[in-house]
């Protein structure tokens, strides 16, 4: 079976510094099979929003996709036309943000943000893309779709504004959604519930998910595979299992170590010294030695991918033991 | 709603008011009339004759008794010059500056708003680089001066326009428009455009600031993540947010237009209430200047007021009452 969502190479800049520009999304690749749920972990700054972005072809300018290509069923999407582009976009590719006060429009009602989704894609009635609205919210688990419809976002919840934007995401039964930390601004409890419904949805409809998240907790539960990034670059990357239970770069250690946990009762939490290095100045060879206990002369050279295409490390001196 | 209207139209009243205290006190310590009107041989009695009859012997605080017992009952007292009622002098020229600055606040939004949205969309290209200087000169150069300008060019030199006076007008609802014919719209154009010209860079850089704003918003990236063409991202998503500071200057510049066209009626010979004002002024015309102060107040109040209701009608989150 091909990928979906073939990535490979891909290189996102933004113009600044020197030379090339600053690299945002430096050499990343990674495969999605259809329903298949990628978990793509990161500080704030690594590069996996942007890498959304790159996916949905919405770098904002000045950014580019610079080299690499991005193939979606086939096609590459970094070459496609602007127009094929859009006409992918919320129908086979969809994405949810994420902070729901901002990405529903304050001056359009609910139901006209959802009915224009539909039109933007198929010659349908108003009556009819109406009454898909209203089932489409109904699926998200919002009490009484019909009168919604009729709200502005302003007279909704932080919870009931992702429910549409996640209502938006589905109406078009895509191929793939991605979701750039979708709960992070919501209450643990609302959290858990819209998880668990975007869950049922694209288990549902087959539907393939880029889970973007600093949130290792979220991911572990949700996604079949998990991709580490720093510095723009996916620095490990496997089944969630493996990866969690046996990581082997520091990095990524040192994210796990850094999740309180029933072991942890008690003893202080392990955390990763030093602050993200900024596009700006981020360090020659592997982006994390400056932070990295185990590193070494060695770490000043670009390590590359050592494992699989389905599981590897970018680290000269990986840790080769199991977690506790 | 209702209830707040109410209370709007009661702050209104008070503004009102004060301002009739401010307006008769401020121009009644300004020069003495009875020095231009009357004829410098007459003698003392007869002198004495017309200040009474012009009801300047009293006290201050009478003569604003009766002048605020003449208002309630929609009377200025007659004009020192013209011998009529100050408010049918006033009402008289109101057609002439009225379409002027209809014109001129025409010309200033079908010119400034897709100039405003286009440099904003684009800042990068070398047309909207021209907008935006273009902007500056309208911005800066003296309106005067530029109306000299057009008649020196357009009138003198090129012969193509008139430079003086309404042209031939046609009666419509009892008074007397220029637009309404084709030697009155050449009549108008200049004086609208000299007008229109400042109004039209504020549109401007006003438009393309907002929109500057608008599209770095998340709601804007999400109506792209849901594949809309960009004419709907544009005329829908960004230019009904953007409408809400325009429309608050676009009411409170068309106050200032009517207000403020002395200088183009003067130099366009345009017999508006600008010009009228001019004169009275320099003829200390107290009655003419009272009641075109007051009428000036009472535009902009109700501006004022139309532009709250225009709030609520494009902005859902701004209800009057305040609430939600």
């Amino acid at each position: 079976m091909t990928a979906l969502l073939d990535v490979r190479n891909l290189v996102t800049t933004f113009p600044g510094g020197a030379g090339t520009g600053l690299r945002a999304v430096d050499d990343v690749s990674f495969q999605l099979a259809r329903g298949e749920v990628l978990g793509l972990v990161g500080e704030s700054g690594s590069g996996k929003s942007v890498t959304g972005f790159s996916i949905m072809g919405l770098v904002d300018w000045p950014g580019k996709i610079a080299e690499g290509q991005i193939i979606f069923d086939g096609s590459d999407l970094a070459k496609a036309s602007v127009e094929t582009r859009r006409s992918l976009r919320g129908r086979r590719i969809a994405m949810v943000f994420q902070d729901p006060m901002m990405t529903l429009n304050p001056v359009l009602r609910v139901g006209t943000q959802m009915t224009e989704a539909l039109h933007a894609h198929e010659k349908i009635g108003k009556a009819e893309a109406r009454a898909r609205a209203r089932d489409a919210l109904g699926l998200v688990g919002m009490p009484s779709p019909e009168e919604r419809l009729d709200a502005y976002p302003h007279q909704l919840s932080g919870g009931m504004r992702q429910r549409v934007a996640i209502a938006i995401a589905f109406l078009h039964r895509p191929d793939l959604i991605v979701a750039d930390e979708p709960t992070t601004a919501l209450d643990v409890t609302i959290q858990a519930q819209i998880i668990s419904e975007f869950q049922k949805l694209t288990e549902d409809s087959g539907t393939a998910v880029i889970w973007i998240t600093h949130d290792l907790a979220i991911v572990s539960g949700l996604a079949d595979r998990i991709a580490v990034m720093y510095g723009g670059r996916i620095v490990e990357a496997g089944g969630i299992a493996e990866v969690l239970e046996r990581p082997r770069h520091p990095y990524t250690r040192g994210l796990i170590q850094s999740v309180p946990s029933e072991n942890s009762r008690g003893t202080r939490l392990t955390q990763i010294p030093g602050v993200t290095p900024s596009l700006i100045n981020m360090p020659e060879g592997c982006a994390f030695r400056t932070r990295c206990a185990r590193a070494t002369a060695a770490c000043v050279q670009r390590p590359g991918r050592f494992g699989d295409e389905d599981s590897y490390h970018r680290c000269f001196h990986p840790h080769e033991e199991a977690l506790r | 709603m209702i209830t707040s209207l109410i209370r709007r139209a009661i702050q209104a009243g008070f503004v009102i008011f004060a301002m009739t205290l401010i307006v008769f006190i401020g121009v009644n310590v300004i020069g003495n009339p009875v020095d231009i009107l009357i004829n410098p041989d007459l003698n003392q009695a007869e002198r004495l004759r017309v200040v009474e009859s012009l009801g300047l012997d009293r006290p201050l605080w009478q003569q604003y008794l009766s002048f605020l017992h003449g208002l309630a009952q929609g009377d200025f007292g007659d004009s020192f010059v013209y011998s009529k009622p100050a408010l049918d002098v006033i009402v008289e020229r109101l057609p002439a500056t009225l379409e002027l600055a209809l014109c001129a606040m025409l010309i200033a939004i079908v010119v400034g708003l897709p100039l405003g949205l286009y440099a904003g969309l684009y800042p990068n290209r070398v047309s909207s680089k021209i907008i935006m200087t273009g902007s500056i000169l309208g911005f800066s150069l003296p309106t005067f001066w530029v109306g000299l300008m057009f008649i020196l060019l357009f009138a003198v030199q090129l012969g193509w326009l008139p430079s003086n006076g309404r042209g031939e007008t046609e009666l419509l609802f009892g008074a007397r428009w220029s637009f309404l014919t084709a030697d009155g719209l050449a009549h108008l154009f200049l004086p609208a455009l000299n007008l229109a010209l400042f109004k039209t860079s504020l549109i401007l850089r006003l438009t393309r600031a907002g929109v500057q704003e608008v599209v770095m918003q998340d709601y804007v990236k999400f109506a792209r993540a849901k594949g809309l063409r960009e004419n709907r991202i544009i005329f829908v998503h960004i230019l009904k947010n953007l409408m809400i500071p325009v429309v608050t200057i676009i009411g409170l510049e068309f106050g200032s237009l009517i207000a403020f066209s002395v200088v183009t009626e003067s130099i366009f010979g345009w017999p508006g209430m600008g010009k009228l004002i001019i004169d009275s002024i320099n003829l200390l015309d107290r009655p003419v200047i009272v009641a075109y102060l007051m009428m000036m107040v009472v535009l902009f109040v109700s501006l004022n007021f139309i532009i709250d209701i225009c709030y609520t009608l494009l902005d859902p989150r701004v209800r009057l009452d305040g609430k939600g």
